[in-house]
């Protein structure tokens, strides 16, 4: 097997005394979707964000397509190819959805702007039919479109996404998981899916980690996580 | 007020409309009659060594009376019946003219509250009209609102462009509606500064003065000592205090919010007590006294020039009149300050411009997407220390004379009052609130050390009623031709 496209080893990360992560590791592979799950508190969050450098890690090693990016500055990993759509998803309020787009773009080629949006607008066609609205008067489920177009539009190798079904109907969390599995189908993107909704995560992902205390806890193919009593009874029953 | 209005939700519903703000407004008026009677009423005297106190019941009935009709104003307005406050207004003010009042003050307070009404209305108005057009919410409904209130801002802003361009042509235009207007102006294009710090990318910057004042000693330099020309002292000053932006900018724009507001603020001082106390290279506290007076592109406004050298008037064949340099730099400064308008205009819709906007709303997010932000915000800095620089300079050219007593904290707060007012980030409500601010003090001026207790109070007022400045709509900077994709 080639190297994979991510790879952490060892990273431990902390806010201050509270240490949040201790000593994860986890390999991406190019074309996979790998998803996150644990419990509130695990660390989830805080993976995905030292993988983009803040926290920064206090040790371990994070590579990139064989590049040591760990301890590079936020906006430096971002422009190596990663992309996130955050917990909360954090859309420009003020700005337009047109704006929010451009801003996913800035450090892109403005040459691949219209081609991107278009592609954009045809994975989300809502997002197309509001383009001049604000983003802070967007549903929940159209913010959580636009986190997601936006970060594409930086044409990423590594998409991750922190919750994405966080807050929303059931009907949408299934739009939304249809496509993100197009854009891991048609376009090959690298996703690394944080998710509370283990079942719909499993379901959707290659490849899972359990995280648990800021430590992997269990890993593997989505389907043996889903036959494992374990993650059954901790992460499954009771819920979808 | 507070009370009174708590009271007025409270209550259960009320016989008439009328009625309800009546009994309202009596409340109101005793608790102004509680609070002024012995605030204002009763002042103490110092009647040959011995205190007593004085009654003064005429100013208080008739401050109480104010607030009486005001309250009921305000309240009438509240409750939908926009034209007997629009009344009550016109009332007030015509008292506020023609009444001889007790103390002017009292005078001017009842205009004030007249206007007041005027504007509370009016916002009422567009309040109501504007939930009127939420209720039958679709996004086209939004974008025609849109529209309409970029006609609307488009359209004053022309208005007030040509006003500015007409006015050293009007009979009325003497040497102090001038001056007064360059004023007006040199703190409009202070405050468009400020706006691209503040407005645009967020960072709350209280020394905002320091760079006027690195470009009013750099040109007074430059050209006193080094025999520059205007345009070419000009530019060198606008990039000196950009270099100072920059090297100021780099090691607190980390800081956040309060932190920054407070490191601005000593450096702001820092700047001052240097240029006060660094006599061989400022003048300290004296200054620096004769720069070269702005010329007509080599030609001086003097009436006997020396030899060799064509005044203004003669190269035009005109009669000299000191008004032409007053009107020349009129005309230099409008240019200067739309130079910094239309910049900031243009800059917004630039991936740079929108970034600052993005900061603003969400550092992270940023980051996020690969901005690096202290970069980001140190051009927003640097541009804005520049600008600053070039006001800087006209002040200088124009004043003939720079001193550090010019540029002391208060300078930094009325430009910072100017863009709050405005509406942060919104370029009109920076001109209005330019015009209104040097305005009022303007007016004002006969009313001595009342002036700028009226000031707080306008702040005061304005604030409540628009808690986010005079125009705070922000505009999308790209506009959407629906279906067609993007103009940029
Ligand atoms: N900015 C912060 N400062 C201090 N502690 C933090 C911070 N962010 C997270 N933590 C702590 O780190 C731990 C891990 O938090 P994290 O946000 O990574 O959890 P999570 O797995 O994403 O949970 P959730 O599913 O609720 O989002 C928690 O104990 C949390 O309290
Ligand atoms: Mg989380």
């Amino acid at each position: 097997m080639s190297a994979p496209l991510l790879k952490i080893e060892g990273l431990h990360a902390a806010y201050g005394a509270i240490e949040a992560l201790r000593g994860v590791d986890v390999e991406i592979n190019e074309g996979e979707i790998v998803t996150l799950i644990g419990a509130n508190g695990a660390g989830k969050s805080t993976l995905l964000m030292s993988m983009c450098g803040k926290p920064r890690p206090t040790a371990g090693r994070i590579t990139f397509e064989g590049r040591d990016i760990t301890g590079l500055a936020t906006h430096q990993i971002m422009r190596l190819g990663i992309a996130q759509s955050p917990e909360g998803r954090r859309i420009f309020p003020r700005m337009t959805v047109m704006e929010n787009l451009k801003m996913g773009a800035v450090v892109t080629d403005p040459a691949f702007f219209d081609e991107d949006l278009d592609r954009a607008f045809r994975m989300f066609p809502r997002l197309k039919e509001r383009q001049g609205q604000r983003g802070g008067t967007l549903s929940g489920g159209e913010q959580q479109m636009l986190a997601i177009a936006r970060a594409l539009m930086s044409r990423p190798r590594l998409l991750l996404l922190d919750e994405p079904s966080l807050g929303l109907a059931p009907i949408i969390v299934r739009q939304i998981f249809q496509v993100i599995r197009e854009i891991n189908a048609e376009q090959g993107m690298t996703v690394f899916l944080v998710e509370q909704n283990a079942f719909h995560a499993l379901k959707l992902a290659h490849r899972a980690y359990v995280l648990a205390g800021g430590r992997v806890q269990m890993s593997g193919t989505s389907a043996e996580l889903l036959g494992n009593e374990e993650v059954r009874a901790a992460y499954l029953e009771g819920g979808h | 007020m507070a009370v009174a209005d708590l009271n007025a939700a409270t209550r259960p519903a009320p016989a008439t409309p009328f009625q309800a703000a009546l009994k309202d407004a009596a409340l109101v008026a005793l608790v102004a009659m509680a609070l002024a009677g012995p605030i204002v009423g009763l002042q103490t005297v110092d009647r040959g060594g011995s205190l007593t106190v004085d009654a003064r019941f005429a100013e208080v009935a008739v401050g109480i009376v104010i607030v009486f009709f005001g309250r009921l104003g305000l309240a009438l307005s509240d409750r939908g019946l926009r034209l007997p406050s629009y009344g009550i207004a016109a009332g007030l003010a015509a008292a506020g003219f023609l009444l001889p009042w007790p103390t002017d003050l009292l005078g001017v307070l009842a205009i004030a509250a007249g206007a007041a009404l005027v504007i509370r209305g009016l916002a009422g108005q567009y309040g109501a009209h504007r939930q009127s057009k939420a209720a039958l919410a679709t996004e086209t409904d939004e974008e025609k609102a849109d529209r309409l209130r970029r006609l609307f801002t488009r359209g004053l802003g022309f208005l007030l462009l040509a006003a500015a361009v007409l006015l050293p042509m009007m009979p009325f235009a003497n040497s102090y509606i001038l001056d007064t207007a360059i004023r007006v102006l040199t703190y409009m294009m202070l405050a468009w500064g400020l706006n691209i710090v503040i407005g645009l990318a967020g960072l709350l910057d209280l020394g905002y003065v320091a760079f006027y004042a690195v470009g009013a000693y750099t040109y007074a330099l430059l050209s006193k000592d080094h025999g520059f020309g205007f345009w070419g002292a000009l530019p060198l000053s606008g990039l000196f205090a950009a270099s100072f932006g920059v090297l100021l900018g780099f090691p607190v724009l980390r800081l956040r919010g309060d932190y920054l507001a407070i490191v601005t603020l000593g450096f702001g001082e820092i700047i001052r007590i240097v240029l006060l106390n660094w006599t061989n290279f400022s003048g300290g506290p004296n200054g620096i006294g004769s720069i070269p007076r702005l010329t007509f592109f080599g030609h001086p406004f003097v009436r006997n020039a020396p030899e060799g050298v064509v005044p203004f008037h003669q190269l035009f064949g005109l009669d000299f009149s000191p008004l032409h340099r007053s009107i020349f730099f009129f005309y230099l400064i409008l240019v200067l300050a739309l130079v910094v308008n239309v910049f900031t205009i243009r800059i917004r819709r630039l991936p740079v411009g929108r970034a600052w906007e993005a900061l603003r709303e969400d550092e992270i997010a940023c980051r996020a997407l690969g901005i690096n932000p202290t970069n980001t915000k140190l051009t927003a800095f640097a541009i804005g220390a520049m600008f600053a620089g070039f006001a800087g300079s006209f002040f200088a050219t124009t004043q003939s004379f720079v001193s550090p007593e010019s540029f002391t904290f208060l300078e930094s707060a009325m430009i910072l009052a100017i863009v709050v007012l405005g509406g942060m980030g919104s370029q009109l409500g920076v001109a209005l609130a330019a015009i209104l601010v040097i305005g009022l003090t303007e007016a004002f001026r006969g009313l001595a050390e009342y002036r700028m207790l009226v000031f707080g109070l306008g702040m005061v007022l304005i604030m409540i009623w628009r808690p986010r400045g005079l125009l705070s709509h922000r505009d999308p900077t790209i506009l959407i031709n629906s279906g067609k994709g993007v103009r940029p």
